[in-house]
C-alpha cells in the first residue's frame, strides 16, 4: 500500500522545525510502523538525503525508547501499543500520516522525533527508589506481601517510562509517571521509613523540572500504552497530603 | 598455543569462593573515593555493579548508548532468574543448580565459576526484593517459583513475563540512588569506540558523544565492561536493535582475548519471520512452554487449521522424543527439534517454518484466568504482532538468534588478560558453557554485579591506592583519540550506494546459514571467503548521510556493522576450531545417531581464547582446559 507521511523535521534543539512531506510505495500491512519508517529512511539515505531521526531499541514495546506522536495521538490509535508495536495493517492504502515528536517544555527536542527524557531520570534520582545497599537485604520470604499488593506494585512497575502520559497531557504533566512509581514502592514494608521523603521529594523535583499540573483530564490514562491507571494519582496524592501533614 | 591461567582458587568446590574471598585485599573507604571506575553499560550486569561499587564508596562514572540507564536490554528478559532457595521443597540445592547449569552447558563451563554463580544466586533474590522488584507471591504472601527449560524443580523466581524489566527497574533505581548520592555520574547516549592501555594496564575509554558527535576522553584506575552481547550479528535476532560488539570488540583488538565466539544461543520459541522488512524477531518467552505443548500435524503439509487437527493425528514431538523432560528440553535441544521437524517437511504456517505451541490443554485444564495471569502480557504481545490470539489459535514459534554465551576471557576474578579490565555479565564467557540454562543470565549478570566484582575488583584496586587520578592528555589517549577519528572520517569518506543496514541484512545472512544453528566445515570455510568480500565491499560501498558531529543514528550503525564484519570471522574461525558438537555448537560432522549433539570431551574439554593479531591476520588460539572434578562428564540426555 502507499502512504503520505507528513513528518516532524529539526536538525538540533536550536534549530526552528518544520514538517516535510514523503510519499511511500510498497507498504506491506504487517510491517511495523517503525519498520515502515526505516524503509523511508533507506530510502532517503541512497537518495543522498537526511534520514528522520527517531528513538528505538528492543522494539517489542518494553524499553521504553520509542515513543511518537502519530496523528495526533501519542503511539497511534491503537489501545495500550507503543510505536514499535504499531502495525501498518492499522491504516489504510493512501492514508496520510502526521508524524512529531513528543511536544512538552521538560522533553526538548534533540533532532528530528527524538526528544529528551531525562528529566524522568532526575525525577527517579530524587528519592524513587528503596534505600538498601547490595548484601543488606534479609531472606526474600522474611517479610511477606500479600498478593494483592504485589500484583498492584507489578501494575505500576509495568510503567516503561516512554512518556507518553506527558506528551498526552495539555498540561505536560508528569503526576501518572510519578504516581505510577509512588504506588509501586508503596506496597511494600521495605522503604516505608523514607516515603514521606520520597514523595515530597519527587513531586518537588517533578514542579521544578518544568512539568505541569494535573487537572484530571484523563489523557494520560488513555494514551498510556502499559494501561497505567489514574487510579495511582489518586494514591499519590494522599502519601503526599500524609507526608506534608507531618511536617 | 600457550594455556591460560584462570586462577582458580585450590580447595573444595564448595569452600573456593568462601576461601578466596577472606585472601582477597580490600581498599579502606577513605581510599575508595579516590579510585575511579567506569562502567560501561547499564543493564542488569552494568547498574548492579555501578550501584553496588558506589555504595562502597568508589568514584564511578557509568556509560550507556541509551537516553536513560532504564532502557539497557536486559529489560527485555521475561520468563524469570533463578535461584536455589529451595522454597518449593523439592530438594533443589546450590550444588544442583551448580549441576544443571553445568549439565546444561554441556561441560564446556568452569564448574568454579558456575558453582560461584549458584552460591550467590540467593543473595540476588533476597536483594531484588528489598529493592522492591514485584516478583510473583501466592495467596500467604510468599514468593512463587516456577520451573524453566533444562530442570526438573521449580527455582524460577518471575513477575508474569517481564523479570528483565522488574529486576532492571531494581537495579535502575539503586543506581539512581548512588546517582542522587554524587557518588556515580551517569553519561546516558555515549558509545564507546575504544580502550585506551597504559604500560599494560586498562586506563580509560574514548566514547562519543551520540548527540553532539563529540569525541570524549575519559579515564579511571579500572574499566568494567558490562555491554551485554552480539547477537544482532545475525541482523534479526531477539536482541534490542541497537545491541552490539562493539566495545567487546575493540578491548579484543587492544588485548583482551575473546573466548567461544561461536556459542551462541538460538532460542526456540520466538514469533517466526513474517516477511521481508523485518528488523527483528520478538521473543516469546520459554516459561510458556511450562503450559504450552510444542507440536505439528503428523502429516506433511496439512493444510487444516490447527484447531481441526484432531488428538491422535498431532505430533507432539519434543514429548515424544524426550519424554523425561518433555516440552521442558533445554533451548538447543528444543531448537533443532524444531528444525528437524520443518526441514522434514512437517512445519507450519505460510512459510513452513514454525511450529505450534498450543494452550488448549492447559485452558481447559488450569482456567483462562490461570493462563492470563501467568503469561498473559506475553499473550498480548504475541497478537499484537501475529494478529491471532493465542487464547484462541496455537502460537507459531520458531528459533531464533538470542543469547551469546562467548565473549571477553575472564579469570576467576572476572578480569580480562588486559590488567584492570574487567568484563562482567554476558559480555564475559565464563559460566554458561556452550548452552545457557534458562533463567540463569539474570542470575549471572546480577550476581557478577553485585557480589562477585566489587570484591575481586579491590583486590587490583589496592595496588592502585597510590596511583593519583588518570590524565586524559597522554600520548596513549592522543592515539587512540586519533584512531577513533580517522576511522569515522574513514567511513564518512567512503560515499557509496548501500546502507549500513544492507550490509549488516547480508552480513546476517552469511552468518545465519553457515554459523547458526548447524555448521559443517564446508559451509563455514565458504564464509569466510563471503565475509572477506562482504567486508571490502563495505568499505568501498558504504554511504552514510550528514556529517559526524551531530545525532548520526546511520553513522553509529556503520561503525557497529564494520565491528561486526570482523567479530563475525573470529566466530566461524572458533566453530571451525571446534569439530565436536556441544550445546549451541552444533557440528554437521559430529553427531550421534539419533541426530544430537556429539562431544568430544579428549580433544575439547577447553575454552578457546582467541588473540588479535592484526587486522586481516589469522587469530592466534589460546586454550584453558576445563577440569571437572564433581561432576562426571556424561552424554547429555534429557530422555
Amino acid at each position: 500500500m502507499k502512504v503520505k507521511l507528513k513528518i516532524w523535521r529539526q536538525k538540533d534543539s536550536r534549530s526552528k522545525g518544520k514538517f516535510e512531506v514523503y510519499e511511500l510505495d510498497n507498504v506491506a500491512p504487517d510491517m511495523s510502523f517503525l519498520e515502515m519508517l526505516d524503509s523511508l529512511n533507506q530510502r532517503l539515505v541512497r537518495e543522498g538525503k537526511s534520514p528522520v531521526a527517531f528513538d528505538h531499541d528492543c522494539r517489542e514495546g518494553i524499553c521504553g525508547s520509542c515513543g511518537i506522536y502519530i496523528n495526533g495521538r501519542p503511539h497511534g490509535n491503537d489501545h495500550r501499543t507503543t510505536t514499535c508495536e504499531l502495525r501498518m495493517r492499522r491504516f489504510k492504502d493512501g492514508d496520510s500520516i502526521t508524524i512529531e515528536p513528543w511536544r512538552a517544555a521538560a522533553f526538548p527536542v534533540v533532532k528530528d522525533l527524538v526528544v529528551d527524557r531525562s528529566a524522568f531520570d532526575k525525577i527517579i534520582q530524587a528519592g524513587g527508589y528503596i534505600s538498601v545497599n547490595a548484601g543488606a537485604a534479609q531472606d526474600a520470604n522474611a517479610i511477606p506481601v500479600p498478593k494483592h499488593n504485589a500484583d498492584v506494585a507489578f501494575d505500576t512497575a509495568s510503567c516503561i517510562g516512554c512518556g507518553a502520559c506527558v506528551a498526552a497531557c495539555k498540561n505536560a504533566s508528569a503526576m501518572l509517571f510519578v504516581a505510577a512509581k509512588i504506588t509501586h514502592l508503596a506496597q511494600f514494608p521495605q522503604g516505608r521509613v523514607e516515603a514521606p521523603e520520597r514523595v515530597k521529594r519527587m513531586v518537588a523535583k517533578m514542579d521544578e523540572l518544568g512539568f505541569g499540573s494535573c487537572t484530571n483530564t484523563r489523557a494520560c490514562e488513555a494514551e498510556c500504552p502499559k494501561g497505567i491507571s489514574i487510579s495511582t494519582i489518586a494514591k499519590l496524592n494522599r502519601e503526599y497530603i500524609t507526608a506534608k501533614l507531618k511536617d | 598455543m600457550s594455556k591460560l591461567n584462570a586462577k582458580i582458587p585450590e580447595g573444595p568446590l564448595a569452600e573456593k569462593w568462601t576461601n578466596h574471598k577472606a585472601k582477597l585485599r580490600l581498599v579502606n573507604p577513605a581510599n575508595r573515593r579516590k579510585l575511579d571506575i567506569i562502567v560501561v553499560g547499564t543493564g542488569l550486569a552494568g547498574s548492579s555493579a555501578a550501584s553496588t561499587l558506589g555504595e562502597l564508596g568508589y568514584n564511578v562514572k557509568v556509560f550507556c548508548y541509551q537516553d536513560s540507564p532504564r532502557r539497557a536490554h536486559s529489560v527485555a528478559a521475561q520468563g524469570g532468574i533463578n535461584a536455589a532457595k529451595n522454597y518449593k521443597n523439592d530438594n533443589d540445592s546450590v550444588y544442583r543448580l551448580f549441576y544443571d547449569m553445568i549439565k546444561g552447558g554441556d561441560f564446556r563451563a568452569r564448574e568454579a565459576n558456575v558453582y560461584r554463580a549458584a552460591e550467590v544466586s540467593n543473595l540476588v533474590i533476597d536483594h531484588y526484593t528489598a529493592l522492591g522488584v514485584p516478583f510473583a507471591r501466592d495467596y500467604g504472601g510468599l514468593i512463587e517459583n516456577r520451573s524453566f527449560g533444562g530442570v526438573q524443580v521449580s527455582r524460577t523466581f518471575y513477575a508474569k513475563g517481564q523479570t528483565g524489566q522488574q529486576c532492571l527497574i531494581g537495579a535502575y533505581s539503586a543506581l539512581s540512588r548512588q546517582i542522587d548520592k554524587g557518588t556515580v555520574t551517569m553519561y546516558p547516549r555515549r558509545e564507546m569506540m575504544d580502550l585506551v592501555v597504559i604500560d599494560g594496564k586498562a586506563r580509560g575509554i574514548i566514547v562519543r558523544n551520540l548527540v553532539t558527535g563529540e569525541i570524549e576522553r575519559h579515564s579511571a584506575h579500572a574499566v568494567v565492561l558490562a555491554t551485554g552481547g552480539y547477537g544482532t550479528i545475525y541482523y534479526l535476532s531477539t536482541l534490542a536493535l541497537n545491541s552490539n560488539g562493539s566495545a567487546a570488540w575493540r578491548a579484543h583488538k587492544r588485548g583482551a582475548l575473546f573466548a567461544n565466539p561461536s556459542f551462541v544461543q538460538i532460542h526456540p520459541t520466538s514469533i517466526p519471520v513474517l516477511n521481508d522488512h523485518q528488523c527483528k524477531l520478538t521473543l516469546m518467552s520459554e516459561s510458556l512452554r511450562n503450559d504450552g505443548r510444542v507440536w505439528v500435524p503428523k502429516t506433511k503439509g496439512d493444510p487444516r487449521k490447527p484447531n481441526e487437527i484432531p488428538e491422535d493425528e498431532r505430533d507432539y514431538y519434543l514429548e515424544r522424543r524426550y519424554p523425561a523432560f518433555g516440552n521442558l528440553v533445554p533451548r538447543d535441544v528444543a531448537s533443532r527439534a524444531a528444525k528437524e521437524r520443518c526441514d522434514a517437511g512437517y512445519g507450519v504456517g505460510p512459510t513452513g517454518l514454525s511450529v505450534y505451541l498450543d494452550f488448549r490443554d492447559a485452558i481447559q485444564k488450569k482456567g483462562r484466568k490461570y493462563i492470563e495471569e501467568n503469561y498473559g502480557n506475553l499473550f498480548e504481545m504475541y497478537e499484537k504482532i501475529t494478529g491471532e490470539s493465542p487464547y484462541e489459535v496455537p502460537m507459531r514459534i520458531y528459533p531464533a538468534g538470542h543469547y551469546t554465551m562467548g565473549g571477553l576471557w575472564v579469570d576467576y576474578n572476572l578480569m580480562t588478560t588486559i590488567p584492570g579490565l574487567y568484563a562482567i555479565g554476558e559480555a564475559n564467557f565464563s559460566d554458561h558453557g556452550a548452552n545457557r540454562l534458562g533463567a540463569s543470565s539474570l542470575m549471572q549478570t546480577s550476581g557478577d554485579g553485585y557480589f562477585i566484582l566489587p570484591y575481586t575488583i579491590a583486590d587490583y584496586l589496592a595496588d592502585e591506592i597510590k596511583t593519583p587520578k588518570i590524565p586524559t592528555n597522554t600520548p596513549e589517549f592522543d592515539a587512540a583519540e586519533k584512531e577513533v577519528k580517522e576511522r569515522i572520517e574513514r567511513l564518512m569518506a567512503i560515499n557509496g550506494t548501500e546502507t549500513a543496514t544492507s550490509f549488516h541484512k547480508r552480513l546476517g545472512k552469511i552468518m545465519w546459514d553457515y554459523c547458526g544453528m548447524v555448521r559443517n566445515e564446508e559451509g563455514l570455510k565458504k564464509a569466510l571467503t563471503l565475509l572477506d568480500e562482504l567486508k571490502d565491499e563495505f568499505w568501498k560501498n558504504l554511504k552514510v548521510p550528514d556529517t559526524a558531529s551531530e545525532l548520526n543514528q546511520e553513522l553509529e550503525k556503520a561503525n557497529r556493522v564494520a565491528d561486526f564484519l570482523e567479530l563475525g570471522k573470529l566466530m566461524v574461525y572458533d566453530a571451525l576450531n571446534r569439530r565436536e558438537s556441544c550445546g549451541a555448537h552444533f557440528r554437521e560432522e559430529s553427531q550421534t545417531e539419533t541426530g544430537e549433539a556429539k562431544r568430544d570431551d579428549e580433544n575439547y574439554s577447553y575454552v578457546a581464547a582467541w588473540e588479535f593479531t592484526g587486522d586481516g591476520k589469522e587469530p592466534i588460539l589460546h586454550k584453558e582446559e576445563l577440569k571437572f572434578e564433581y561432576v562426571k562428564l556424561q552424554e547429555r540426555s534429557y530422555k
